[in-house]
């Protein structure tokens, strides 16, 4: 019962930081005009020629707060603005971009969780030895390198010099009328699992070299994250007095390793893999502009630097819920794996 | 004789205990080899914007980070004796223009973490030191925006205030304070309770007393374990926005907007793929030397006042 009550009391906190991001949302949106923000209520592109009546209907002119809690009146009623980036209701746009996010930050994690993981643990059991700073030093350039400098380069070799051997974008224009045929039939909208459930091979084989680069720009620069984690959590535990007893007790140097202390290590490593995970959910912004892969991020980019307020506060209220939400899953996983954490 | 003594007391590295801590944590660094290297980096680019009008002499003195440029053809030339690093398009001078840059990347790295140290500083005390509803507050609003997309809100916020390095540094500084406030919050907290901060005050220290002498001198390193991870971070996210279009006019000397002019040189004519290599390559480069410098330094920082690692 306790549980459940914790449970209940992280969704409530779900709601005081979606009041407080779009709260600050709408204090940015202050400094517009009323003729701007009057977009955010927009349901058609007919509408525009109305502008004055729905600054009139949604009291655009008046004080902010009345404002606020029209907006929140029609966001209750699944009315989230028209996006005038892509000529399309916010919340229909959200749907349509949201596979292809889901689908890099499906294929990226894993290479950015694991490699962390396996170069974190290397690099602590070497401690201050030259494999040490070698791992250290790459994963430190991999973390300094510009995300869309990177990209440039990579599309430079693999596009340029390969002859399009990894091209940018999310397929090619072959799959992609295939695609869009009445022949395919799209369970989840992202391209690779569809391709698999339809049995079609070479849609799948060509979504994957479209992700190959995303995917390597990504776990470059991100993996160091998780690496820096896993090897101070590592050095911890490998000083720990359970790792001395079952090196005293003459356990082999790998066991004592696999069994002891990497597994008792891992456990912050959730922590910023939940973090991470967050991140690539929340639309990766540069990745997707550079490969032109056009997801969350792709399309709040572009929302951005044109003032598509819909769309930003579509992004603000997407990434609040999934930042509280992970957190919630990141210490239930706690909960559940670490016994100190349960009894408390 | 009491002056002379005072200045023996100061200088002397063996005695003071704060000095003598310092002195060991910067043989340390000295001793990695990675923050060697990041130290090294630092160095060098410090030099290049101590002297930057003798390496690239500028044309027009009074617009020093305007990039001169001949002509207006957009096709990129390669190196050539006038231009060591060739010219992107529109013939703005590559080398000219990521010298400059260098002391563009030190601004905004400096103002930007600058302003947010102080901020940080600031408001973590206050949270940290008095605690109670004051503290709550400020904390729920670092809650929020940790869970802000924070690089979209920058994006729009530079939309917002007008397109212009300044105001990429002013959207860095909104987006980036909570974190500092919360890092010195957590340690304030800590050491709040230690002894010697009840010693100060049964001896009858002000509260600003406590605070300054005592209480940040000891929180403040993982802020500036933070601050050196941030300068690099700062400049890379400056880059990106720059990247992007958010930054200063065309042919300003930012390495961010470099990048961006040498966009649609990325692949070569038919045949030569690699032909334009320098228009992108070069100024990326100078981002990645400059954020790896202050990466390295941060982590290794990050290991020597580790309380755990630091006496092994």
């Amino acid at each position: 019962m306790n549980f459940l009550n914790y449970i209940i009391r992280r969704l409530l906190l779900l709601i005081v930081v979606l009041i407080g991001v779009t709260l600050i949302i709408f204090a940015l949106l202050s400094l517009f005009t009323p003729e701007q923000r009057a977009s955010a209520f927009i349901r058609d592109i007919k509408q525009l020629e109305h502008i004055d009546s729905i600054i009139k209907t949604y009291g655009l002119d008046r004080p902010i707060f009345v404002q606020y809690f029209n907006w929140l009146r029609e966001i209750f009623k699944g009315n989230f603005g028209w996006s005038t980036t892509v000529s399309r209701p916010a919340i229909e746009a959200f749907k349509n971009f949201l596979p292809n996010t889901v689908e890099l930050a499906l294929f990226s994690a894993p290479f950015i969780i694991l490699g962390g993981i396996w170069l974190g643990s290397v690099s602590a059991v070497h401690h201050d030895k030259p494999i040490d700073h070698f791992t250290r030093f790459l994963s430190i350039v991999g973390w300094s390198l510009p995300t869309f400098w990177f990209g440039l380069v990579l599309l430079m070799v693999f596009y340029g010099y390969f002859r399009g051997l990894f091209p940018p974008e999310i397929l090619g224009y072959k799959a992609q009328v295939f695609v869009e045929s009445g022949e395919f039939v799209r369970y989840t909208r992202i391209n690779t699992i569809d391709a698999l459930l339809n049995g079609r091979f070479w849609i799948f084989v060509d979504a994957i070299r479209h992700l190959v680069l995303p995917v390597i720009t990504l776990t470059t620069i991100q993996i160091a994250l998780v690496m820096r984690i896993m090897r101070s959590s590592m050095l911890e535990s490998l000083g720990k007095g359970y790792v001395l007893t079952a090196r005293a007790k003459g356990a082999a140097p790998r066991t004592v390793i696999r069994r002891h202390a990497r597994r008792n290590a891992l456990i912050p490593v959730i922590t910023v893999s939940g973090w991470l995970f967050a991140q690539l959910m929340g639309g990766v912004v540069i990745t997707e502009t550079i490969f032109n892969r056009k997801g969350l991020g792709w399309w709040w980019a572009k929302a951005a630097t044109q003032l598509d307020i819909p769309a930003v506060l579509m992004a603000v209220l997407f990434n609040g819920a999934l930042f509280v939400v992970i957190n919630l899953i990141v210490d239930l996983l706690y909960a559940y794996i670490d016994p100190r954490v349960r009894l408390r | 004789m009491i002056f002379l003594k005072k200045r023996r007391i100061v200088l002397d590295f063996e005695q003071h205990p704060r000095l003598k801590e310092f002195k060991f944590s910067f043989s340390k660094i000295l001793r990695n080899p990675l923050s060697f290297i990041g130290l090294s980096l630092i160095f060098l680019f410090l030099m290049i914007a101590l002297f930057t009008p003798l390496i690239a002499v500028p044309e027009k003195p009074e617009e020093p980070f305007r990039i001169p440029h001949e002509g207006y053809s957009v096709v990129p030339k390669p190196p050539s004796p006038g231009h060591p690093f060739g010219t992107t398009t529109k013939q703005y001078d590559i080398f000219y223009g990521v010298i400059w840059g260098t002391r563009t990347a030190f601004r905004i790295g400096f103002m930007v973490v600058g302003s947010i140290l102080v901020i940080g500083l600031v408001v973590g005390s206050i949270s940290g030191y008095f605690g109670g509803i004051i503290d709550e507050i400020i904390m729920r609003i670092t809650d929020i925006f940790m869970a802000l997309p924070l690089l979209i809100l920058a994006m729009a916020i530079v939309t917002a205030l007008g397109r212009s390095l300044d105001n990429i540094m002013k959207s860095l500084i909104i987006v980036g304070w909570p974190i500092y406030a919360r890092t010195i919050r957590g340690s304030i907290l800590t050491i709040r309770e230690e002894d010697f901060v009840r010693a100060a005050q049964a001896q009858g220290a002000g509260t600003l007393r406590v605070i300054f002498k005592h209480v940040l001198p000891n929180a403040i390193y993982p802020v500036l374990i933070l601050a050196s991870l941030d300068i690099g971070a700062m400049v890379l996210t400056a880059a990106a926005l720059s990247f992007l279009g958010l930054g200063a006019q065309e042919g300003y000397a930012d390495w961010g907007q470099m990048v961006s002019l040498a966009r649609n040189y990325i692949v070569g004519p038919q045949g030569q793929p690699f032909l334009y290599w320098y228009v992108v390559t070069i100024p990326g480069l100078f981002i990645l030397f400059f954020v790896l410098g202050w990466n390295l330094l941060g982590d290794a920082l990050r290991d020597i006042f580790d309380p755990r690692l630091r006496r092994k």
